[in-house]
């Protein structure tokens, strides 16, 4: 069988909100190898008794089949959905990003923030905090512009995914 | 018995408070949980955190509790108990280092798919994170070795845990739950509610297979010319009507049929069809036919690194179907053309019926082919040895298990066969063959040292009149020798067989193989007088060292009404053959001194032909 070569996935669980669900899910990564890039888990449904996980996780096409039938078997776990296999989906993190300098490069960091739609939440003299919400590259292009800007510090939240059109992880 | 009044429910319906659930004391609880459940036999160790539990079971006469002698004894004990009935294993045992001695036996039963629960108990809920006497993280610690797990942090939720843990514990692929019990628990009261009350997260893996999938397989198998079932655990645990079904597809079909470690007497031990055990020290033909074979059906089965050898030269030139109740497994580690994810048993159903369909088989004479190809391998015999018959001979470790196994048989008695591991092991899993299932109890997966004699407890205490037979080496035993005090107290009639070569012989071997002969911390120096030690557990101590009194020794062993150890003394430097070394194929295999220089011969002749 030919190797296919590896990629990242978006995976999103439904999860019963109790305690150690989110040690399970983590703990079977790390005890079988799987990597995890980003993660993000909140309550979703109106009682709070549901959980969902968004993990970006990389692998071949094998690796992340693998990696969704593990999951699969957790008994905390009600819904399992490889976003990326399963059709076009939406993928966005938030970050807040701090650049603390002056003169020209202040300007400069204003300049390009405008031009990435980044907020500036907060404003000293010699300090900004950008947020800026968009995808994983989007962040990226933007964070790697800062640094030479006097970027100090980073906080990200990880990939929220959900699927495109009329469907949920629950029709999927 | 006004504690077993309380326990009754009728008793609760004249009270006012009829409409509301009864509140009894949690270990009580927990108490009407297991018994409505069949709990029958609890495997455990008291102390301080889970002596509420303990008082529960003093006040009552429904479960019987069997002390072991240390609580990995325990788990296995509940294992073997499971896998020699089909129900499920109790272990109880108290928090810290009660819970962290029983983590082994239960990886033990993740690996092996067996149904257990393990109650454990844990300090007050207002001193967990405190570093508190006895206290450990047990769920954190466990949650990777069992199936599922709950710290029970509120009262209302007791009850309802215990029921959904045996759901989840027996459904789809069996495993250990456990369920962690805070003191303050089990002291205090908590409501009762029948599992028929109790919301219970689906389980997975019990929807119906798919029938396009089995009938593609069946289309597949029938275009077969060299076929091969190669079956495990899973046909076991799917129950006694799956084996009895995988029978009659096997007769079916003309086929022969291969079994994992964990899959003995799902098929007839002794029957024509049956090739043995396949994989590191399977079969000649087994392998053979694994590797030769042109559709391989895995029913119950996972691929398993001691079964496959080198991966990328496994059966390669086979249509594979894979039947698993665990989805995860398929296409885990072999690519397979064919998955059908369900219960085994029921997909052995499904393939018998539509086999039936259309029953006329367009290849039989291909199929003579194959099982002529088939006799030419088996022809080679690849368990034989070279025993010297003398009176005062030293008697090779194949032999003392050869000479059980017949003696056994002879008896007519239902024989369960506990091992540890290592050489012996895997020498009784060439020479025992099984009728039945459910009487062999190893440790496949995990491999665990000191598995068989706790095991050959929880086996006799489940089959008091039943022959048990602990087949094990002078090292392993020794991991978990106390529990001869067990065997003692419950005057459990095991016959434990210590093949004693001297050595933790499997590590010896590859030692010698792999590591030029050094033998390095393998020799089991200082041992004890296995027969003093008998006596000293109460037991009837034996001891054959020369052939003549190898019969003779085993015999008396197998009459005494009691429990016994025997001490085999055996040939130190003896292999275990045949082999596939690890990393290689299954055509590789190293065969024993007697049949090498054929065995080389066969293999190329057979690789022409397959």
């Amino acid at each position: 069988m030919q190797q296919e070569a590896p990629g990242s996935a978006v995976i999103s669980l439904l999860v019963d909100n109790e305690s150690g669900a989110l040690a399970r899910i983590v703990g079977l990564f790390s005890g079988r190898g799987y990597n995890i890039r980003s993660l993000t888990v909140a309550p979703v449904d109106e009682h709070g008794m549901q959980s969902r996980v968004n993990i970006v996780t990389t692998g071949t096409p094998a690796d992340i089949r693998q990696i969704k039938a593990q999951v699969e078997r957790l008994v905390p776990v009600s819904r399992v959905a490889d976003l990326t296999a399963d059709g076009p989906h939406v993928a966005r993190e938030m970050a807040m990003i701090k650049v603390v300098s002056s003169g020209e490069p202040r300007t400069e960091a204003l300049r390009i923030a405008q031009a990435f739609r980044a907020r500036a939440v907060d404003t000293t003299a010699s300090s900004f905090v950008f947020e800026l919400t968009g995808s994983t590259d989007k962040l990226d292009s933007f964070i790697e512009l800062m640094r030479p800007l006097g970027l100090v510090e980073v906080s990200r939240t990880g990939v929220a995914a959900i699927c495109r059109g009329p469907q949920t992880i629950q029709s999927l | 018995m006004g504690e077993q009044d309380k326990m009754t429910p009728q008793t609760a319906s004249s009270a006012p408070d009829a409409q509301k659930p009864q509140t009894l004391p949690g270990a009580e609880v927990l108490m009407r949980a297991l018994d409505e459940q069949g709990v029958e036999v609890i495997f455990g160790y008291p102390g301080g955190a889970v002596l509420p539990i303990y008082d529960a079971l003093f006040k009552q006469n429904r479960i019987r509790h069997v002390l072991v002698r240390h609580e990995q004894a325990a788990v296995h004990a509940a294992e073997a108990y499971a896998r020699s009935t089909g129900k499920v294993g109790v272990v109880l045992v108290t928090s810290g280092p009660g819970a962290t001695n029983a983590v082994t036996g239960l990886l033990d039963a993740l690996m092996d798919s067996i149904p257990l629960i393990c109650l454990s108990g844990q300090v007050p809920s207002s001193l967990i994170g405190n570093d508190a006497f006895q206290e450990a993280d047990t769920t954190g610690i466990t949650r990777p070795v069992t199936k599922y797990n709950y710290l029970v942090r509120r009262p209302e939720d007791l009850a309802p845990a215990v029921h959904e843990a045996f759901t989840i514990a027996r459904s789809g692929r069996p495993g250990p739950v456990l369920i962690d019990l805070p003191k303050n628990i089990t002291v205090g009261d908590a409501p009762y509610v029948a599992a028929s009350q109790t919301p219970m997260r689906v389980a997975k893996g019990t929807a119906e297979p798919d029938r396009e999938a089995v009938k593609r397989a069946v289309a597949a198998m029938k275009k077969a010319r060299r076929p091969l079932f190669y079956t495990g655990g899973g046909v076991i645990n799917a129950g006694p009507k799956a084996c009895e079904n995988l029978r009659k597809l096997v007769k079916l079909t003309g086929f022969p049929i291969t079994s994992t470690l964990m899959g003995f007497g799902a098929y007839p031990g002794n029957d024509k069809q049956y090739l043995g055990m396949l994989g590191m020290h399977g079969m000649y033909e087994a392998n053979l036919a694994t590797h030769g074979c042109d559709v391989l059906i895995a029913l119950g089965s996972r691929f398993d690194d001691r079964v496959t050898g080198r991966v990328d030269a496994f059966s390669p030139d086979s249509f594979k179907i894979h039947a698993d109740i665990d989805a995860s497994q398929i296409n885990k580690i072999i690519p397979v053309d064919q998955p059908i994810v369900g219960d085994a048993g029921r997909i052995i159903e499904m393939m018998i019926e539509e086999w039936e369909k259309e029953p006329a088989y367009a290849h039989q004479a291909d199929l003579a082919a194959w099982w002529e190809q088939i006799e030419a391998w088996r022809a080679l015999d690849c368990l034989r040895f070279s025993q010297d018959q003398a009176p005062d001979a030293v008697i090779k470790p194949q032999k003392a298990i050869q000479r059980i196994y017949e003696l056994a048989r002879e008896t007519g008695r239902d024989t369960y066969v506990s091992t540890e591991v290592g050489q012996h092991q895997m020498w009784a899993a060439q020479f025992f063959r099984f009728d039945d299932p459910n009487r062999w109890l190893t440790s496949g997966g995990l491999g665990t040292m000191g598995y068989g004699l706790p095991a050959a407890v929880g086996a006799q205490i489940a089959h008091p009149d039943a022959l048990v037979l602990d087949i094990a080496g002078e090292a392993s035993t020794l991991m978990n020798i106390q529990e001869l005090g067990t065997i003692a107290q419950y005057r459990l009639p095991v016959k434990l067989f210590i093949i004693n070569n001297h050595y933790m012989g499997m590590v010896r071997q590859w030692q010698e193989l792999l590591h030029g002969s050094r033998y390095s911390e393998s020799y089991s120096d200082a041992l004890p007088d296995f027969v003093k030690l008998a006596e000293s557990f109460h037991a009837k101590g034996l001891r054959a060292t020369r052939m003549e009194e190898l019969d003779d020794t085993i015999r008396a062993a197998l009459e005494h009404d009691g429990p016994v150890v025997v001490d085999l003394c055996v040939t130190e430097g003896e292999n275990c053959f045949p082999m596939i070394p690890s990393g290689a194929a299954h055509n590789e295999m190293i065969l024993g001194p007697d049949q090498e220089e054929r065995g080389a011969k066969v293999t190329r002749e057979g690789m022409m032909l397959v």
